[in-house]
């Protein structure tokens, strides 16, 4: 176990962090890492390959998938806090604070598939095919999902949201 | 001189630096050329740095004690663990005989010969399944010899079920010594390393025919059937729900329908 312990310990601000964007607030995050972390440790001799930190986040998307999947089922939501002032402390902390909150909140409006990508990939640092063993799905999809979920970010960032049929993707030929 | 068209992916790379750099250097000069097109990645890499510096305190906050990698290990540790109670289920079995086993582990009562055989399912299972180095005696690769060797072990035609549309693998496969002669056994895993295991021999005449029967010790659940004389008994650390689907395509290609 003393090799879980160095391999998994670095990695747990990351996914504290994945978990946060995804849900944001605070308590259900950490409960939902606590809950990966459980797994993994019982799971550690039973992962395949050596990639770790691709292992994780699966481990962890799925588990926000299904509370997802439940909160829905129940018409449940989990209440979305606001990043506290405390968060960005600093001289340009204030004007930042604004700005940064306003990407939070457009990319909230992402349809979770794609913010899971965007947000593995984009703020992560997984390669596309790590992201697509996280996510399961195949790196075709992790790219056209990104791809989406940029376009439709840019939107909402430019403030021409609700117009999707205006953009035509840009996708020469492979 | 000839250049790869430039592709959409190609500028996704760009924004999150994993171009190689030469191929980068070639997008560099198609922005260059494409003022309309550098707008928009400068966009999406405008976005990424907004989402990261948005985010980058979240990693930076001490860790709670709830998160606390060595203190979720401890615990676990003083939990009898899967393996502990595989070893007592096989106590049981050698105090009580197959009543035992059967109190210990079946959800459903069963023929004699199928919870024999989900035993030596279960056991080859927990003795293959968690081993690192060599879980099988030959790999997926030699399929072809691995199905000769087991089908003139075992005196019978065997075959391999393919479950890539269940999401698994198949890892190998080794002949595995019963009271009953020998077994085949089929490892397979899925993309989270999860393994599942199949355990195939010949039935005695009383058990010719059994209906399929979920069996469980632990976390470790397992179906068992058999069919003209032969048994099959499906295990892994899998919830029964969907193991029974990988079961029925199990019995499906079997039988060859």
């Amino acid at each position: 176990m003393q090799d879980m312990l160095v391999q998994v310990e670095p990695l747990i601000p990351a996914l504290r962090r994945y978990a946060r964007a995804l849900l944001r607030n605070r308590a259900a995050a950490d409960d939902l890492v606590q809950d990966c972390l459980e797994r993994a440790v019982s799971g550690w001799h039973q992962r395949r390959g050596d990639n770790v930190r691709a292992w994780l986040f699966a481990i962890l998307h799925n588990l926000a998938v299904s509370q997802f999947r439940q909160a829905a089922s129940r018409g449940r939501h989990v209440p979305i806090e606001e990043a506290g002032e405390g968060e960005f402390a600093g001289a340009a902390a204030q004007e930042h604070r604004l700005m940064y909150q306003d990407v939070l909140n457009k990319l909230a409006k992402l349809p979770e598939e794609q913010r899971a990508v965007l947000l593995l990939v984009a703020v992560e640092d997984l390669s596309y095919a790590e992201a697509a063993r996280a996510l399961n799905v195949p790196v075709g999809t992790v790219m056209s999902r990104l791809s989406r979920a940029r376009e439709r970010l840019q939107q909402e960032i430019d403030g021409v949201a609700g117009a999707p049929g205006n953009v035509v993707p840009f996708r020469s030929v492979k | 001189m000839n250049h790869r068209p430039i592709t959409e992916d190609d500028l996704h790379a760009y924004v999150d630096h994993a171009l190689e750099p030469e191929r980068r250097a070639e997008v560099d000069s198609y922005l260059v050329d494409h003022p309309d097109v550098a707008e928009r990645v400068a966009g999406f890499a405008g976005q990424r740095d907004l989402m990261r510096s948005a985010l980058a305190p979240i990693a930076h906050e001490p860790l709670p004690a709830e998160l606390n990698l060595a203190r979720i290990i401890e615990s676990r540790r003083r939990r009898p663990s899967p393996a502990w109670w595989a070893v007592a289920a096989m106590l049981l079995l050698t105090i009580g005989g197959a009543g035992g086993w059967a109190l210990r582990g079946s959800l459903q009562t069963s023929p004699a010969g199928l919870t024999v055989l989900a035993q030596e399912a279960a056991d080859s299972y927990n003795v293959h399944a968690p081993d690192r180095v060599r879980p099988v005696e030959m790999r997926a690769s030699d399929s072809a010899q691995l199905v000769q060797w087991v089908s003139d072990r075992l005196q019978q035609p065997v075959k391999v079920p393919d479950l890539t549309t269940s999401g698994y693998r198949l890892m190998g496969g080794r002949l595995v010594a019963t009271s009953h002669g020998p077994a085949a056994m089929f490892m397979y895993d899925d993309d989270r390393g999860s393994r599942i295991v199949v355990l195939t021999r010949r039935m005695s005449s009383a058990d010719h025919d059994a209906r399929m029967t979920a069996h469980a010790t632990g976390n470790v659940t397992g179906f068992s059937w058999a069919d003209a004389g032969i048994g099959y008994s499906l295990v892994g650390q899998v919830p029964p729900e969907s193991l029974r689907l990988v079961a029925n395509e199990v019995r499906r290609q079997v039988r060859g329908i």
